[in-house]
């Protein structure tokens, strides 16, 4: 029902990643179940709710990075663009450069400030106008302006600010169609915090993003959607995560369809 | 501010002077300790060599520096120089390191990037740990027995096909020789850089990785363009701590090396090594030459210094550039 009001409110907008019943399992324990959800162009849908409800788990599985965890295993249906992400013949090295992410540490290179930028166009073979791709990026990332004249500087002296902007410009250095972030703010004070929102709108529009994010004002002040999650224990005293209701960021917080998303948004919750 | 409250200020403020307990009286007297044990290796270190340069002083008043150039050990007339020592000492350190250094981080790698599951690289790397514990005497006995036999064909059929190339070249190849010792050596040094470099390795973080592919880098390329880097201080480390060893290592060389005082390009004939020299003439050593083993002694101590130093030297370079 949710996805219906989704599909309902964005005829017009193309999905770039829909996913149906789409389940996600650590070894044999389940960690995210059944999730329907379709992430449209041009947007920022944000994905809220209480932690380890997996919404980690899910950015993860847009760009093939649960891939790299042993034992993680993904079941149902995740499209982009309409084609199966998870088919056999769709190779993650392609879909992770056409599908940037940005952590929740700032994880810079230990090279140079201009290598940072540089690496992903480097091992994507894109070799021409390197000074003015790194500087477009960095000028994009709104970091240009503090490191114009220390790019042979390691990335690692930055403060954790403009690491994390350095991290969103060597991002979209590879110019990726889609750029996930996993609380890109949550090691950041409130005005590089401020710097980054600014940035995303930016973004938006010429990238669809996704973010996660614990604050709630960040959500309802960059995102066009957002998704709430929530977990709920299983017998075994597992807990398994799951979507509770997404829709325009407006009416999940002032008129959600679910009690739990009220609670929730309102911080009645557990 | 009331009377109750100034005096709970007082009494907070107590307790400041300095503990006159034995606490602090444990405090210095381990300080104390730990400085008399750093000075105490030093001094050590320095007594030694200071010994060795008096026990040598007669053969450094003889024969100076040029005890360097010099390419005779003759204890009959008393003339010694130790080139030839210095260049097999060199050659087959290079060999070990060599050979060492890529294999050593190959499987580092290997064990630690997830190529295999646990349950195959942990006992792999329980048995290269284990290899550091063969005496180098029985790892010598090893070569002479089982190795040259079975690496003579080898040896022949390098210099027979690739003699033109010099190092190779020289006569038909018996067994003894600076290959060999560069072989058996870096079948000591490489647990020592896989151990190392392993640990280098394992504490870059995760998110490192994973920063890495998620903009489109394959595995290989994040090991070396990412990984490699990052961890190139202690994989230099590694090599530095296996070429130490390589230099000084006397048991393998004196077995194995073929004790020919003499400088042959080729790697395939025999040579000596400045450890095997002294290993193999000590004993029944006169007291000029005596003076002269412990001349060539000092000259490896400082040998090994200077590569340590020069080592060091790349190091900074690098960390410089990265
Ligand atoms: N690498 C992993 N191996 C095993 N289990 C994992 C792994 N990563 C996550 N999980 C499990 O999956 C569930 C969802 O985790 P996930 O990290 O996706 O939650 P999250 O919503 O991102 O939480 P948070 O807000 O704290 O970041 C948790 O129960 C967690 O224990
Ligand atoms: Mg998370």
């Amino acid at each position: 029902m949710q996805s219906q009001s989704m599909n309902n409110t964005a005829v017009d907008l193309r999905r770039i990643f829909e996913a149906q019943n789409l389940s996600v399992y650590y070894g044999n324990s389940i960690a995210l179940r059944d999730v329907t959800l379709n992430i449209l162009e041009g947007k920022i849908t944000a994905f809220i709710g209480p932690s380890g409800c997996g919404k980690s788990t899910l950015l993860r599985c847009y760009n093939r990075t649960n891939d790299l965890i042993p034992g993680a295993e993904v079941k149902g249906h995740l499209t982009y663009r309409g084609k199966q992400l998870y088919d056999k013949t769709v190779d993650p090295v392609v879909v992770r450069r056409k599908i940037g992410m940005v952590f929740q540490q700032p994880n810079p290179f230990p090279k140079t400030i201009y290598d940072n930028v540089a690496y992903g166009l480097r091992v994507n073979g894109m070799k021409q106008n390197l000074d003015e791709v790194v500087e477009k990026s960095l000028r994009k990332a709104a970091l240009w302006d503090e490191v114009k004249d220390k790019l042979k500087t390691l990335g690692t002296s930055l403060s954790g600010g403009q690491q994390q902007r350095l991290c969103i410009a060597r991002a979209i250095a590879v110019q990726p169609d889609v750029i996930l972030m996993d609380e890109p703010c949550s090691a950041l004070d409130p005005i590089s915090t401020m710097r980054i929102e600014e940035l995303m709108k930016e973004l938006k529009q010429e990238y669809t993003i996704v973010i996660v994010t614990h604050n709630m004002q960040q959500a309802s002040r960059v995102a066009d959607y957002t998704a709430f999650f929530n977990a709920e224990a299983l017998d075994g005293g597992k807990r398994v995560g799951y979507l509770v209701e997404v829709d325009t960021t407006d009416k999940v917080f002032s008129n959600p369809a679910d009690q739990r998303t009220r609670d929730y948004v309102s911080g009645r919750f557990g | 501010m009331t009377l109750a409250e100034q005096s709970t200020g007082y009494q907070r403020s107590q307790g400041l002077e300095k503990r006159n307990s034995t606490a602090r009286v444990l405090d210095v007297g381990f300080w104390g300790l730990t400085l008399l044990l750093a000075i105490g290796a030093g001094a050590v270190l320095i007594w030694v060599i200071l010994q060795t340069a008096d026990s040598a002083m007669p053969a450094i008043r003889a024969f100076g520096p040029g005890f360097i150039f010099g390419t005779t050990w003759n204890p009959v007339t008393n003339v010694y120089g130790v080139l030839p020592q210095i260049y097999g000492t060199l050659i087959t350190s290079f060999i070990a390191v060599a050979l060492a250094v890529p294999l050593g981080i190959g499987v580092a790698i290997f064990l630690t990037e997830g190529f295999a599951p646990k349950w195959v690289t942990t006992p792999i790397a329980f048995a290269i740990e284990l290899i550091v514990a063969i005496p180098s005497v029985v790892l010598g006995i090893w070569g002479i027995f089982v190795l040259i036999p079975a690496i003579r064909p080898f040896f022949r059929f390098l210099n027979a096909n690739f003699g033109w190339i010099p190092i190779f070249g020289g006569g038909t190849p018996r067994g003894n020789n600076l290959l060999l010792v560069g072989l058996v050596l870096a079948i000591m040094i490489v647990p020592v850089i896989i151990s190392i470099t392993r640990s280098t390795f394992e504490v870059l973080p995760r998110d490192m990785r994973t920063g890495s592919l998620a903009l489109g880098a394959t595995r290989w390329e994040t090991i070396l363009r990412v990984l490699i880097p990052a961890g190139l201080s202690g994989i230099i480390s590694s090599v530095m701590l296996g070429l130490g060893r390589a230099l000084g290592e006397t048991m393998v060389s004196a077995m194995l090396v073929g004790n020919a005082n003499r400088i042959d390009i080729s790697w395939l004939q025999p040579g000596t090594t400045i450890t095997a020299l002294i290993a193999s003439q000590f004993g029944e050593a006169g007291r000029t030459q005596v003076a002269a083993l412990m001349y060539a002694g000092l000259v490896l101590m400082i040998l090994s210094l200077v590569v340590n130093i020069l080592a060091e030297v790349v190091i900074r370079r690098f960390q410089n550039v990265e």
